[in-house]
């Protein structure tokens, strides 16, 4: 081997050697790595028990709940599988929706609800203008008015990690 | 015929080339971020959630995108470096980290004037935001390196093994999204394609092409500084034109 081929060598075994070191690091960090919880994760028992940590997934379409005072909101985060049921009390962000994306931040109390002290939106990687979302959504209803028709998730929901 | 490709690999030749073919890139790239942002701007439609919101991205993908190209290709200069001992790719990848360093700053800065309207956070701990903050921290470290040792065939020997074990990081900011659970949202622009809409595409291919030549431009301009620099004393620079009015202007 001459001397450059040597150099080679070593570069590329050592940044392999790093990328791996890395990777394992990675690898057992994963929960740590992750910023949120899916609800399925939380009935599993895999989120850290009575301290804080964050659940996502989309706020379950027709859970919204506002109380008399106008700041507390009470709504479910589900993962079309699981579903948990969230209390806040502040000012939700302006894209907090129902059937969208959301993280909240806060602890599981002893009622099994999610008491959270911060909530953010979670919005999808689609940009479009809004004349094709109602488009989308027509065709949608002309597909779900057709009985024979497959049952499908809407293509506007936010996929949900798993 | 057989062209010498490493004519313009010596740092001599290559400093008159540079210079001839900086207007060539520097001009395309005002044009079309001319262009890009008009687009972009005036001509791309609203957006359906994020209405006049979203439109940072054509400022924030095109720095995010080039901000992990950079990196790359300044690690690999900087591995030619130092496996061939060719003098002008460790000038080179030195000449880039800037514009690297100033790419990443953008993506950073851009994302957080992003998030606090659409997420309602300036910054949150997930594993994209995290990773391209290291990746700026790569660079200030590269440069820093690179500044911190007084010679510079042994500063770029240093520099280049930092660039060279840092760019295990871009693979992982750019996966982070699909490895984890982030509150950033996936890639837009797949292998599969995109569901954007095609003024919304327009604009942000223009930008990033603009950067992109944008980015050439000004390394050029960057690795000349740092020929005259490092060459100061052979005759070749001295008997440079430029070097030679600026000597006279002196005495």
């Amino acid at each position: 081997m001459t001397a450059r081929q040597k150099r080679l060598a070593f570069i590329v075994g050592g940044v392999m050697l790093v990328a791996a070191a890395v990777g394992l690091v990675l690898y057992a960090l994963k929960n740590n790595v992750s910023l949120y919880f899916t609800p399925t994760q939380v009935y599993n028992k895999e989120a850290p028990q009575g301290r804080s940590f964050r659940i996502g997934g989309l706020v379950e379409v027709g859970s919204l709940q506002r109380e008399k005072d106008g700041l507390t909101a009470h709504f479910n985060i589900t993962d079309n599988d699981k579903t948990m049921a969230v209390v806040y009390k502040g000012i939700l962000p302006d894209l907090f929706k129902e059937g969208k994306g959301v993280v909240a931040q806060g602890k599981l109390e002893a009622d099994n609800v999610f008491h959270a002290d911060e909530v953010l939106a979670k919005h999808d990687e689609n940009y479009m203008p809004p004349e094709a979302v109602d488009a989308l959504k027509k065709a949608e209803a002309a597909k779900a008015a057709k009985p024979e028709a497959p049952a499908s998730g809407s293509s506007a929901e936010y996929p949900v990690a798993k | 015929m057989a062209i010498n490709w490493f004519k313009y690999s010596a740092p001599t030749t290559f400093y008159g080339l540079a210079g001839k073919l900086i207007p060539f890139f520097a001009w395309p790239a005002a044009i079309l971020f001319a262009y890009g942002l008009y687009i972009g701007f005036f001509v791309a439609p609203t957006e359906a959630t994020q209405s006049e919101a979203y439109r940072i991205i054509f400022l924030h993908v095109p720095a995010s995108i080039l901000s992990m190209f950079i990196y790359l290709i300044m690690a690999g200069y900087a591995a030619l470096g130092l496996i061939f001992k060719t003098r002008l790719s460790s000038m080179m990848a030195q000449a880039l980290a800037p514009t690297g360093a100033l790419f990443a700053f953008i993506s950073l800065w851009s994302g957080a004037l992003w998030g606090k309207p659409m997420w309602g956070a300036w910054w949150v701990w997930d594993a994209r935001l995290t990773s391209e903050l290291i990746l700026l921290f790569l660079y200030l470290g590269y440069i820093a390196l690179q500044a911190s040792i007084e010679d510079p065939r042994r500063a770029d020997r240093a520099s280049a093994l930092l660039a060279i074990v840092g760019s295990v990081n871009v693979p992982i900011i750019y996966f982070s999204v699909k490895w984890w659970n982030t509150l950033h949202q996936g890639a837009t622009i797949k292998m599969t394609g995109t569901s954007m809409h095609i003024a919304m595409q327009q604009a942000m291919f223009a930008v990033l092409i603009a950067c992109w030549l944008y980015v050439i431009a000004v390394t050029l301009a960057r690795v000349r500084s740092i020929i005259l620099e490092r060459e100061a004393n052979t005759q070749w620079v001295n008997d440079l034109p430029e070097v030679k009015q600026a000597n006279g202007g002196q005495q």
